[in-house]
């Protein structure tokens, strides 16, 4: 009987190894990990690294949320939004355009008549502006309803905001879809000039809530 | 415990290892057609390629500084990084095992490729199974080794890059030319000029601008992702802990190809693997920093197996061998598969600044490419094997080193793989390295200026306070003489004084006077004379 590729494969490495003994480590972690900023550290450097990304940043309360969401809609000409089906419907109180409910019965290309998205967020990274979606999330939705629409707002809570990578990844949940976002989709492969907005949403905007 | 295996290793004891091969001679693209010194002299003539390639190489590298210096922990991150790829390393078959474990309860299923050319067929008869003829891609480098899309299109199927750089480089029929930024090759003029000729439908008033080019492939591809079933991507890691894979990226195209077809096709080498979950906090530290000189790339997708109700209901992940093993089983490739494919180690190479990417011949350029290239596809497999001039591609000036975010040291690496070539080609190092060296730089001038600008910090001097012996390609010089070198000094600061410099020079230039003068003209493989 001939061997499978598994098996062979796996034969190959055990051999190799056999071959040449690699020196035995123990993984030293000496980086920074199990920081804390205060409030408004984190929120100052979280904003800073957003601004850097070229995302809109607004910050508002819990009760002016309803106020800020509206407002940023109505700046970039939403009139018609999806929500995860998850999403604190007081948020959108102030809204007046069309909202539509996502779920996984809706086509994904039928995403592309969305003018915008609105979601929350899992965990977010202040050292580098990086925002964790958990697709498991009922606010925060399925992978391809941040992704199609042209504008993403993104509603994070400064108590979920880590203060680096390793505070930040240890908040997931590794078996959900996960998606880092920092900043809006950019491509530099033209001559190394930046360009904003190749495939997913050409605009990110972050609003941040200070309070509960 | 060895099961039986097959014919070929009949005979032998069960138990007792066999050298793993490389990668099969004439597949995939691991190997070019010519020697390094005849390439690299045909992209010198190309004016246009340099200046690019300067720009993009020195912008990145500014970026790059600046990002790893805001972070205080940087070296013991870069030190982590390393251990946590030794210690993978060491435990490669447990972790493939779990890895395979997990993602398949996850309801995944898991293939085992042991070459290109069984991973193609892996991936072809998985497109074929579904009915289409026309799948998309997300930027790949296990994909591009083995030549997957020319595969499916000898199969009938249409494999379309997604990426935009990628996408530049598949419709002019070109080659990637870097690891990160596969079209840096091609200024705005020409990509609008492929853009015009190739993609169907486009506004024939397009012009140049970055932003106008990128909506326009953006308009093109949409409709593609969209529509398409199945998508065919590579991974930046794969948990062995949890069965999660990794996809780095900018664009959004990864994110497109990832979630919204039915069926995802993963092709993962098998050194992709890391033990735990937790150590992607230092992973997703080092790979941006170190490769676009960001703080965090744009977008970075995280799945496990198949998820209900979100992205591809059917998943494929195929670990790819083709020579992996093989540079497992040897000191200098075990260490070369610790490379995370960020880059950084082309756009501080003096060489690889001065011939770009396609000099190299193979899927991998740049001074981590002349190592890993050699350790999966071998550099004897012909007579004049391209592969054997590769070690040579370098000066050694060691900023490679100093970049790498998993230290890898290839100058000592790239010494080791000379002196493997020599002891087997019966030729001397030196020798062809100064014919690499003179090509490259086409004047020794140049290539001790280059030298000098980026350090060679690698040779300690000896206890009489002489340097008996440089690095290749300066030893043959230094073999018949002793340099003097004032004990207290490192061998990089002399070697910035205007002592080492003239010593350099001189070095050089009798180098050059013993590689035949010929290097530009000569037709056949230079190596092997
Ligand atoms: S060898 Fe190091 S620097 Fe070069 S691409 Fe690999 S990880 Fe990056």
């Amino acid at each position: 009987m001939t061997a499978t590729a598994r098996e062979t494969v796996l034969r190959r490495v055990r051999d190799a190894l056999a071959l040449s003994d690699g020196p035995e480590v123990t993984v030293p972690r000496g980086y920074r990990t199990g920081r804390s900023l205060p409030d408004e550290e984190r929120l100052a450097l979280f904003v800073d690294r957003l601004v850097d990304y070229r995302a809109q940043v607004r910050t508002c309360t819990a009760a002016t949320t309803a106020a800020v969401l509206a407002e940023v809609l109505h700046t970039h000409g939403a009139r018609k939004i999806g929500v995860p089906p998850g999403l604190d419907p007081a948020w959108l109180a102030g809204f007046d355009g069309e909202t539509v409910t996502d779920s996984a019965e809706v086509p994904a290309p039928s995403l592309d008549a969305l003018d915008g998205v609105v979601t929350g967020s899992a965990v977010s990274c202040a050292e580098t502006g990086t925002i964790f979606l958990d697709g498991a999330a009922a606010d925060q939705g399925r992978r391809a309803l941040t992704l199609v629409p042209d504008l993403h707002v993104c509603v994070v809570e400064l108590s979920s905001v880590r203060t680096g990578v390793p505070e930040a990844v240890a908040q997931l949940t590794p078996e959900h879809p996960i998606t880092l976002i920092s900043g809006p989709s950019a491509t530099s492969d033209i001559e190394l000039e930046r360009v904003e907005g190749v495939h997913g949403p050409r605009t990110l905007a972050v609003v941040i809530r200070t309070d509960r | 415990m060895s099961s039986p295996t097959g014919p070929a290793t009949q005979g032998t004891f069960l138990g007792m290892p066999a050298v793993p091969p490389r990668s099969p001679y004439g597949t995939g693209h691991l190997r070019g057609e010519r020697s390094f010194p005849r390439a690299a002299h045909d992209e010198l003539g190309n004016e246009q390629l340099r200046r690019n390639l300067g720009k993009a190489t020195h912008s990145i590298r500014a970026k790059r500084l600046a990002v790893t210096g805001e972070l205080p922990d940087w070296e013991q991150l870069r030190d982590t990084g390393s251990a946590i790829k030794t210690d993978t390393m060491n435990r490669l078959p447990e972790l493939l095992e779990q890895l395979e474990r997990k993602v398949t309860e996850r309801g995944g299923t898991v293939h085992w490729a042991r070459d290109g050319v069984e991973a193609n067929e892996i991936v072809t008869r998985l497109v074929r199974e579904t009915g289409s003829d026309e799948i998309l891609k997300v930027k790949s480098m296990a994909t591009q080794e083995i030549g997957l899309n020319e595969h499916l299109a000898s199969q009938g199927i249409a494999a379309l890059e997604t990426d935009l750089a990628e996408l530049i480089v598949q419709l002019a029929d070109d080659r990637p030319s870097h690891i990160l930024v596969p079209a840096i090759h091609r200024n705005r003029e020409e990509i609008r000029e492929i853009f015009l000729r190739h993609i169907p439908g486009v506004d024939p008033a397009l012009d140049a601008d970055p932003a106008r080019l990128a909506a326009a492939a953006r308009a093109f591809l949409r409709e593609k992702f969209m529509t398409t079933k199945v998508a065919v991507s590579g991974a930046n890691f794969g948990i062995a802990e949890t069965g999660t894979l990794a996809v780095v990226e900018s664009e959004g195209n990864g994110r497109m190809c990832l979630t919204l077809p039915e069926m995802l096709i993963t092709v993962m080498g098998i050194e992709k693997v890391l033990p735990r979950f937790q150590d992607l906090e230092v992973f997703l530290q080092l790979l941006p920093r170190s490769s676009t000189g960001e703080r965090m790339n744009p977008y970075t997708s995280l799945w496990t197996g198949v998820t209900p109700g979100d992205g591809p209901q059917e998943f494929h992940l195929v670990l790819l061998d083709n020579g992996r093993t093989a540079a497992l089983a040897d000191r200098i490739g075990r260490a070369a598969l610790n490379c995370i494919r960020c880059s950084a180690c082309l756009n501080v190479c003096p060489v690889y600044e001065r011939t770009g990417g396609h000099a190299y011949g193979s899927t991998y350029p740049g001074p981590i490419g002349a190592v890993l290239t050699p350790q999966l596809a071998g550099m004897h497999g012909a007579k004049n094997d391209p592969n054997s001039s590769l070690p040579y591609a370098s000066s050694l000036c060691g900023a490679c080193f100093d970049a790498c975010p998993v230290k890898i040291d290839i100058p000592s690496l790239l010494v080791e793989l000379r002196h493997q070539h020599t002891e087997q080609s019966g030729t001397t190092a030196e020798k062809l390295a100064m014919k690499a060296a003179a090509a490259v730089m086409k004047r020794p001038g140049l290539f001790t200026a280059a030298q000098k600008a980026a350090g060679l910090g690698r040779v300690p001097a000896g206890r009489d306070g002489t340097l008996s012996r440089l690095p290749p390609p300066l030893n043959g010089w230094s073999d018949s003489r002793d340099t003097p070198a004032p004990p207290k000094q490192t061998f990089r600061s002399w070697f910035a004084s205007a002592e080492g410099a003239a010593a350099m020079r001189a070095a050089a230039e009798e180098g050059a006077r013993h590689t035949d003068d010929a290097p530009h003209t000569d037709d056949a493989p230079q190596e092997e004379s």
